[in-house]
């Protein structure tokens, strides 16, 4: 049994946050530990997860829900060509701070039909609205010229992805989403945030982890070639010449 | 059948490699070139990172040079003299290589430079072979005899001051000439991962005017040990090379550097070296194209 003094402690907690009693958002994760092994070719999350009112019951209203599943961010140089004097070549450059290495999002609705584009700017809901963090003064025309450069570049590899239709959500309670992660992913700690909107407002949000990481062979061939070249180089020259030399005594026997 | 390479960190298909691997590699058996120009292009076509096709395609080299390399010395074609000359040019080459190709990174001009040797080195190269071979081969069919060329050096190689005697080579030159010849063919096997064999035979021939049958054996010499050192370099400054892939592409060349030979030694060379002379302007005239017409992607990332 709650205390009666506590309820009343947090009615004005609730109103300020929601303006109505905000609902509970749990959201989980098919595997929060993707393994980059040999034959690794890509993996395909669930994201799923289910939307209650505090009292338990199912959300009273509908709600839409948007999933963000975001890699690690990474400084970069992003170039442009340009015909000069005839050919192509790089004539332009950005630094970017923080450009996510992936970012897939998905949600019920286009993002556009969701939220206004302030609160959208502010959780970074859409591919038009990351903060890519550029270094020095750019113009804000350039500045989007470029980050719609990197956009579209990322998106033919398949590295960021924008999919409106792509939460189901079922009795108003249960909602999944499904992003595959292609091979070429970098490593690291990647977030998926989930968001619950109404009425143009973000009601509440919940994040989880997933980990991706090379394992086995895969990590064991990463850390020497970063951390002992010296040893991997002669490896590699070693099996370059050990193979030449089997070879050619191979093929003399036939 | 997918395999995934681990520092390039994408998926391929280990066939397709392999496959490639096999293609340069009977290349580089019938012409006793590298074959490197073909595999480092395919590679970045096929979406591995450019540095990473250039650093693994160098061992494939290696690879592909070792079992030339002991046939020759079998038989006596190396000048070990001359190749160590050439050796030593080499790995201050690949060192100088390194330096340039982290200046043209920095600048961003790495990919159009590499592309503009390209079309510059093949296309003169392969149109060089194509004239020659062409006049050979219609000689031939009328029935000339061809014209002895006189072996010579060029005159600026006799300008060099120190002179030092290459027995098997026959020749009384100065070292710096082999030297700055090796060095020059570092600096592009680090650039572009290409061995350099097909800028080092003609070089040999008509600039140091080595007597022709240590030629091929002493330039897979070269190549052998320059490529190694091309291998060695990216692996402590880049980072790049990637053992699965470079496992992956020697397979295929090995073996198919061995049916190359076998190809060779059964055709007439005029026609070997009109069919390389081809390959070799096919690919220059690709990049050629390629930096004339609008590319594919008009925005890199490069990590900084």
């Amino acid at each position: 049994m709650t205390p009666r003094w506590v309820l009343a402690l947090l009615a004005p907690v609730a109103i300020l946050l929601g303006g109505a009693r905000a609902p509970i958002l749990v959201p989980e994760i098919s595997q929060h530990r993707v393994e980059v092994r040999q034959g690794f070719t890509g993996a395909d999350l669930l994201l799923f997860g289910a939307i209650l009112d505090p009292g338990g019951t199912r959300a009273a209203q509908d709600y839409d829900i948007v999933v963000v599943l975001k890699g690690p961010v990474q400084s970069i140089v992003l170039r442009e060509k340009r015909k000069v004097a005839g050919i192509w070549v790089n004539a332009a450059s950005s630094e970017l701070r923080s450009a996510p290495s992936f970012f897939a999002i998905a949600s019920s609705r286009p993002v556009r039909e969701i939220v206004d584009d302030k609160t959208a700017a502010i959780y970074e809901l859409g591919l038009d609205r990351l903060q890519l963090s550029p270094i020095g003064a750019i113009d804000p025309a350039r500045q989007r010229h470029f980050a719609d450069g990197l956009v579209d570049l990322m998106q033919r590899q398949g590295l960021y992805r924008e999919d409106g239709h792509g939460v189901t959500i079922s009795g108003q309670v249960l909602y999944q989403a499904r992003i595959t992660l292609p091979s070429q992913v970098r490593t690291g700690t990647y977030t998926a945030e989930t968001f619950a909107i109404r009425q143009g407002r973000v009601i509440t949000s919940a994040v989880t982890r997933v980990d991706v990481s090379k394992q086995g062979f895969e990590r064991f061939v990463a850390d020497q070639a970063d951390g002992n070249g010296l040893l991997y180089g002669l490896f590699a020259v070693l099996v370059s010449v050990g193979m030449g030399w089997i070879a050619g005594r191979l093929f003399a026997l036939v | 059948m997918d395999v995934y390479l681990p520092i390039a960190n994408l998926a391929v298909n280990g066939l397709v490699i392999v496959g490639l691997g096999a293609l340069t590699g009977l290349l580089s058996g019938m012409f006793g070139v590298g074959g490197g120009f073909l595999t480092t292009p395919l590679l970045i076509f096929y979406g591995v990172p450019p540095t990473v096709a250039a650093a693994s395609a160098a061992s494939q080299v290696t690879g592909a040079s070792v079992s030339g390399a002991f046939a020759h010395a079998r038989r006596g074609g190396i000048d070990y003299h001359m190749g160590a000359v050439l050796v030593a040019g080499g790995v201050l080459g690949t060192g100088v290589g390194a330096l340039l190709f982290r200046l043209l990174q920095a600048l961003g001009q790495i990919d159009t430079v590499i592309n503009i040797l390209y079309v510059v080195l093949l296309g003169g190269i392969g149109g060089l072979m194509a004239h020659e071979s062409i006049t050979a081969l219609r000689a031939q069919r009328l029935g000339l005899a061809q014209p002895a060329r006189r072996r010579r050096h060029h005159p600026l190689v006799a300008s060099l001051p120190l002179r030092w005697r290459f027995y098997r080579s026959g020749l009384y030159i100065s070292p710096l000439a082999p030297l700055l010849l090796g060095m020059a063919t570092g600096i592009l096997t680090m650039l572009m991962g290409i061995g350099g064999g097909f800028i080092l035979v003609p070089a040999m021939l008509y600039i140091l005017g080595m007597s022709t049958n240590v030629v091929v054996g002493t330039s897979l010499f070269q190549i052998l040990f320059v490529t190694m050192a091309t291998t060695m370099m990216h692996a402590l400054t880049t980072h790049a090379v990637d053992i699965v892939l470079a496992g992956l592409l020697l397979v295929g060349s090995v073996s198919g550097a061995q049916i190359g030979a076998q190809f060779a030694q059964k055709a007439k060379p005029e026609q070997l070296r009109l069919i390389l002379a081809v390959i070799v302007l096919g690919v220059a005239l690709r990049m050629a194209l390629g930096l004339g017409y609008r590319p594919d992607e008009i925005f890199t990332v490069v990590p900084l």
